[in-house]
């Protein structure tokens, strides 16, 4: 692939080239300057400035330089290496070099974009251009090696995104192992009764797609799981998946509820997680209708068998053959070998009673859109009744908007969906009570395909909107039509004064926050969070799926708040990345391996322990250490150990760095 | 013309006289080298005087093998002077190659040594607080002293140098093995240590007991445990510098129960022998806190008279920053 | 670079998938901060060889910067521990060597953490200006001053003719 002439250590002739990247650079480092500097140092043959070096003139011109002018070594002075080192690897191979003979500066995040000052920002350009240069005259051709990718995937959390990114393989012909943590998948869709802006019915596009996952031959489909265990790289993950005990095994069930009827609870007690605490369920139950895998579960902390060990087991009776009850069911730990990951762990809805001045938890009629939504729903808990607490219906409601989003003292970010999301309410609201509906917003978000539209048949349909915060709701009636009412203060910000608003019911639009845990997750998955905890993609606009471990993606609202099509389309991405790698069947993996030279071993075993993926082990025979390459991610820690300096790296050789050190410091 | 015996010549500048006790211990191989060759210069032996040196012709020594740091105006006018009489200088132990023991002054001031030396050490009686003068006149003549440097330097700090053999003292092994190199023209390229490039650890017969998995819990220091006389030191949680350390020595100090304390130097792959050792022993601690971390580390207390005890002077940093500095010939008070 | 408008400069090894995506960040957020760093990039902060800041301070770096991520979240496991426990043996020493403890610093930041790039820089520089130059270069040519003399008086002195 490279031509040995040109890759001889003879004589080390170098090709520099500072890119303006248009302004970005240009404007604040003196590029022309640069090369003027760059041309006197010694081994450089060339050195040019040119407008956008990552374009296609751009890498012809390192080609063409290469062979007019026998280079043997590149260096490139740009952006990011994170973004473009792998385009002038590529450049200096085509012409005819080996691609780690490239060495890169990254003199616009690092410095024109973080610099003011033209004479600062031009020394250091100056100071890491000399670094690169110094060192790329140590830069030892190397081969990538390939790791070859185990084709299944993992799919974490399954809900929509979740469920879409494992059918999407699967249909692929890929095997998908899709984990939940909840008894049932289906995530947050399957608690909404229609969606915007078409309304058309979630159960009814949803439902389909989770039976179809569940009985794909490709998806294995563990519920009441999660993942607790990480281990491996691209292509050769190691998981351990924690199987919870449900206390009813899966494949026995059939889940015709004749256990749940016949409960020593007569009634449901419980508060029922799905219904959000509006309706009660009993210590065996299924968490909805619709659930997937239709499989009953016992809550420990309920049934008085697995409790105390003192019941009728009525239960038992009842599912007579099928014998599908196990009061001894214990948590089980499956391990599976998979080559990439998706992640899709979804998020959770902000706690109104963070805001403590808009009643939620004080009122009995202040409710959240998602409890309005489970009201809304003619399989919830109601059926389908929009009613206040005293089981009357309401004649008047007020949504308030961005309650816990684009607000400093809780989350700085937009929901996204919130506007759309109560315009839906809100005009369900209408359809199922005929109330008056008035929307209390800051801006209305509507730049979805037909959501403008959707806006637009809120205001016919008659919805009021009024723009303003809602500073507080109160049931302190000061007129007579305030009585027994809840009041929304706020000032109209369009008509200029402040309003008193008495309304029957207040409906809080929560915005969407991080999962509890998401700290954890991104541990377990080693990924990276944003500072508002969102998992962050690797690029937020060239790898919006990817994450910076490779074989690791992120689909969904884990990554930032999003709509139904949205996450479906990361979804999609998500799985089109995974197959990317699975149908290429390997990876080539950056050659920053260390390895040991065998002669200058002593063999005193200070650098076994510190690997840690066990990629150096003891040589007995021999009294070596040696590092097995294909285990080894290239971290370096053992070549910074090594008592005696026999630990070298491929890409990180002690003469490459202290040649960047020296280069960074010979210029004031 | 019968070619004539090569000449030698030792010289000691900054030392303790091991050294010139390792050319004795040569024992009866002594006598083989007298034979080959003529010691034209050897002070701690025989009567010279620096006029016969000053009188010999440039180049006329084929080697020199001066041991010793340099801390002295006289050692290192002696240094430069051999150098131009010598073909061949070499660094002969651990002193000339790196500042030795002698160059842990780098840490103080010349001040600060001279006062302790003629004033405050426990021994000194010294009630006039008399101290050496450079110059003195006596009946009209003027006698003078050589001047106590700032610094502490290693042999290559003050003139070039060909070959270095280093040790505390170099071995009569690695000694004849130099000699008989130089003899025999055998030499390789200038600027080798003449040496194995290997760590200590290579010919250490502890290697084999050091477990793979182990991190230090604590660090002890010799005197504070009764040493297992076979396994590893590092085993046992005593900083021992052998895996950092060139070997040749044939593992005299831990065949003796005691740890290597560096003095042959590091491989020829490390640029400061100081902190590579402490970077290795440091990665491996258990401690993941910085408190454990640190108490950890309280278990050694001089970490610079631990890693750099042979080797201050050619440190990276090679001596303490914030020491003042006299320029003026008057630092001897 | 005269005495008077001495800018402090700032060496910094910065680990590839915390502290050196999180300057990128920076970049990308077009967050200011002062120009005295150079960045070398390592792919953990386990690769820190303290040789290498040691190396910098020698060659003129008037302070240090290491960067890694958070404990915990290490790309590569355990590697901002080694980093960790060597920085704070190495601190230590460079003390004894009459190294200020402000020019050295280890801080963990997430790739996330644009902003963390920007106020440690910053603060690293206010805290580093006070102590002025480190300027170990020009301390190794003033220290090599005291033997000026004699290397005058034997190289200055006529060679004796070599034997013919």
């Amino acid at each position: 692939m490279s031509n040995p002439s040109h890759n001889g250590t003879d004589e080390v002739r170098i090709g520099f080239y500072i890119c303006h990247c248009g302004h970005n650079i240009g404007a604040v480092v003196d590029c022309p300057a640069v090369a003027e500097y760059t041309s006197k140092l010694p081994g450089v043959v060339v050195s040019r400035d040119y407008k956008y070096m990552c374009s296609d003139p751009g890498q012809e011109l390192i080609q063409q330089d290469i062979h007019d002018h026998k280079l043997n070594r590149i260096v490139v002075a740009s952006c990011s290496p994170l973004l473009h080192e792998h385009t002038f690897r590529t450049a200096t191979e085509r012409g005819g070099l080996n691609p780690f003979y490239f060495q890169m500066v990254n003199i616009r995040e690092h410095d024109s974009w973080v610099h003011t000052d033209l004479i600062e920002a031009t020394a250091k350009a100056r100071a890491l251009a000399h670094a690169a240069i110094r060192r790329v005259r140590f830069h030892k051709p190397l081969e990538t090696t390939r790791v070859p990718i185990h084709p299944d995937v993992l799919v974490v959390g399954g809900g929509i995104s979740g469920i879409h990114a494992a059918l999407t393989l699967g249909n692929a012909g890929k095997k998908v192992f899709l984990v939940e943590r909840e008894p049932s998948i289906g995530g947050h869709m399957a608690k909404f009764d229609k969606t915007f802006p078409t309304l058309d019915c979630a159960a009814c596009i949803l439902t389909p797609k989770m039976s179809a996952v569940r009985s794909h031959e490709n998806v294995t489909l563990w519920t009441y799981s999660e993942v607790v265990k990480v281990e491996g790289y691209v292509g050769n993950y190691k998981v351990t998946v924690q199987r919870k005990p449900r206390y009813v095994i899966e494949d026995l069930c059939v889940g015709c509820q004749e256990c749940i009827k016949s409960c020593v609870y007569k009634e449901p007690k419980f508060s029922d997680e799905f219904n959000v605490g509006l309706s009660k369920r009993k210590p065996i139950y299924i968490p909805f209708p619709q659930a997937v895998p239709q499989v009953v579960l016992i809550d420990p902390e309920r049934c008085l068998q697995v409790k105390t060990g003192k019941c009728k087991k009525t239960c038992l009776e009842a599912c007579a053959d099928r014998q599908a009850i196990d009061f001894n069911q214990k948590e089980e730990l499956i391990e599976v070998k998979v080559g990439t990951i998706i992640v899709a762990t979804g998020f959770k809805l902000f706690d109104a009673k963070r805001i403590p001045q808009y009643g939620y938890g004080l009122y009995p009629n202040v409710v959240t859109s998602l409890e309005l939504e489970r009201l809304v729903t003619s399989s919830g808990p109601t059926a389908g009744d929009i009613i206040l607490r005293d089981g009357s219906k309401p004649k008047t409601a007020g949504f308030i908007l961005c309650v816990g989003s684009r607000d400093l003292k809780t989350n700085r970010w937009c929901s996204r969906t919130c506007c759309m999301h109560s315009m839906k309410l809100a005009q369900l609201f209408k359809e199922h009570t005929d109330a008056d509906v008035t929307i209390f917003y800051m801006d209305i978000r509507a730049p979805g395909k037909g959501c403008e539209e959707f806006y637009d048949k809120s205001l016919r349909e008659g919805i009021r909107f009024i723009r303003g915060r809602v500073a507080e709701v109160t049931d302190w009636a000061l007129a007579p039509e305030e009585e027994g009412k809840l009041v929304i203060r706020v000032e109209d910000t369009l008509a200029g004064f402040v309003r008193r608003i008495p309304v029957d019911m207040i409906v809080l639009a929560v915005g969407m926050e991080p999962q509890v845990d998401a700290q954890e997750v991104r541990r377990l998955f080693n990924m990276s969070c944003g500072t508002e905890g969102w998992f962050l993609e690797k690029h937020p606009k060239l790898a919006p799926v990817s994450t910076f471990t490779d074989g690791v993606f992120i689909a969904g609202c884990c990554q930032g708040p999003k709509d139904i099509p949205d996450s479906i389309a990361q979804a999609g991405a998500a799985a089109a990345e995974a197959m990317a790698l699975i149908d290429r069947g390997y990876i080539e993996q950056e050659p920053n391996t260390a390895y040991i030279v065998e002669e200058e071993c002593s063999g005193c075993k200070s650098c076994v322990v510190l690997c840690p993926y066990t990629a150096i082990s003891f040589d007995d025979a021999k009294q070596k250490a040696i590092i097995n390459e294909a285990l080894c991610k290239g971290c370096g820690t053992c070549v910074a150990s090594c008592p005696s300096g026999s630990i070298k790296q491929h890409l990180f050789e002690d003469e490459q760095i202290f040649s960047e050190i020296e280069g960074v410091l010979a210029y004031d | 013309m019968s070619s004539p015996k090569p000449k030698i010549a030792f010289y000691w500048c900054a030392s303790c006289g091991g050294c010139e006790e390792t050319v004795v211990d040569l024992a009866e191989d002594i006598l083989g080298v007298i034979e080959k060759v003529d010691i034209v210069l050897w002070p701690v032996a025989m009567d010279f005087k620096y006029k016969n040196v000053e009188a010999m012709p440039d180049k006329s020594i084929t080697a020199t093998l001066l041991n010793g740091a340099i801390r002295s105006s006289e050692q290192e006018e002696m240094a430069r002077l051999l150098r131009r009489k010598s073909q061949f200088l070499i660094a002969y132990g651990s002193c000339a190659v790196s500042g030795g023991i002698p160059s842990l002054a780098n840490q103080f001031t010349r001040e600060q040594i001279l006062k302790f030396n003629y004033e405050d050490a426990p021994t000194v009686v010294n009630e006039a607080k008399t101290r050496p003068r450079l110059e003195y006149q006596n009946n009209g003549h003027t006698l003078t002293l050589p001047e106590l440097r700032n610094v502490v330097r290693a042999l290559d700090q003050v003139v070039d140098v060909d070959y270095y053999v280093p040790g505390c003292p170099p071995t009569p092994n690695i000694t004849k093995t130099a000699i008989t190199a130089l003899l025999e023209g055998k030499l390789p390229p200038k600027g080798s240590v003449l040496a194995p490039n290997i760590a200590l650890c290579d010919e250490c017969p502890r290697k084999r007991t050091r477990p793979t998995s182990a991190s230090f819990m604590d660090f002890k220091r010799p005197h504070q445990l009764l040493a297992d006389p076979e396994l590893c030191f590092l085993a046992q949680s005593v900083v021992c510098m052998g895996p950092a350390t060139r070997s040749g020595c044939g593992s005299q100090c831990p065949a003796g129960n005691m740890p290597c304390t560096g003095c042959f130097g590091p491989t020829s792959r490390v640029r400061d022998q100081g902190v590579k050792l402490m970077s290795s022993l440091c990665a491996n601690i258990a401690a993941k806190e910085e408190d454990e971390i640190g108490k950890v580390l309280e278990g050694i207390p001089d970490p610079i008279g631990t890693f750099y005890r042979y080797g201050l002077a050619k440190s990276l940093l090679r001596r303490k920053m914030n020491l003042p500095f006299s320029g003026e010939r008057n630092g001897h008070g | 670079m005269t005495e008077k408008n001495w800018q402090p400069r700032i060496v910094a090894f910065f680990c590839n998938w915390c502290t050196y995506t999180a300057a990128d960040l920076a970049g990308v957020s077009r967050l200011k901060y002062a120009a005295n760093i150079r960045i070398i990039r390592l792919m953990c902060s386990g690769r820190v060889d303290p040789q290498f800041i040691v190396d910098a301070f020698a060659r003129g770096a008037d302070g240090v910067l290491i960067g890694g991520c958070h404990p915990g979240d290490c790309h590569y496991v355990e590697g901002n521990y080694k980093a960790l426990r060597r920085f704070q043996m190495l601190k230590r020493m460079l003390d004894d060597m009459g190294i200020e403890e402000q020019r050295l610093q280890l801080e963990w930041i997430s790739a996330s953490e644009g902003d963390k790039v920007r106020t440690v820089v910053n603060d690293m520089v206010e805290k580093i200006k006070p102590l002025g130059p480190l300027g170990i270069p020009k301390k190794f040519e003033a220290w090599d001053k005291e033997m000026a003399e004699l290397e005058e008086k034997i190289t200055s002195s006529e060679p004796v003719a070599a034997p013919a």
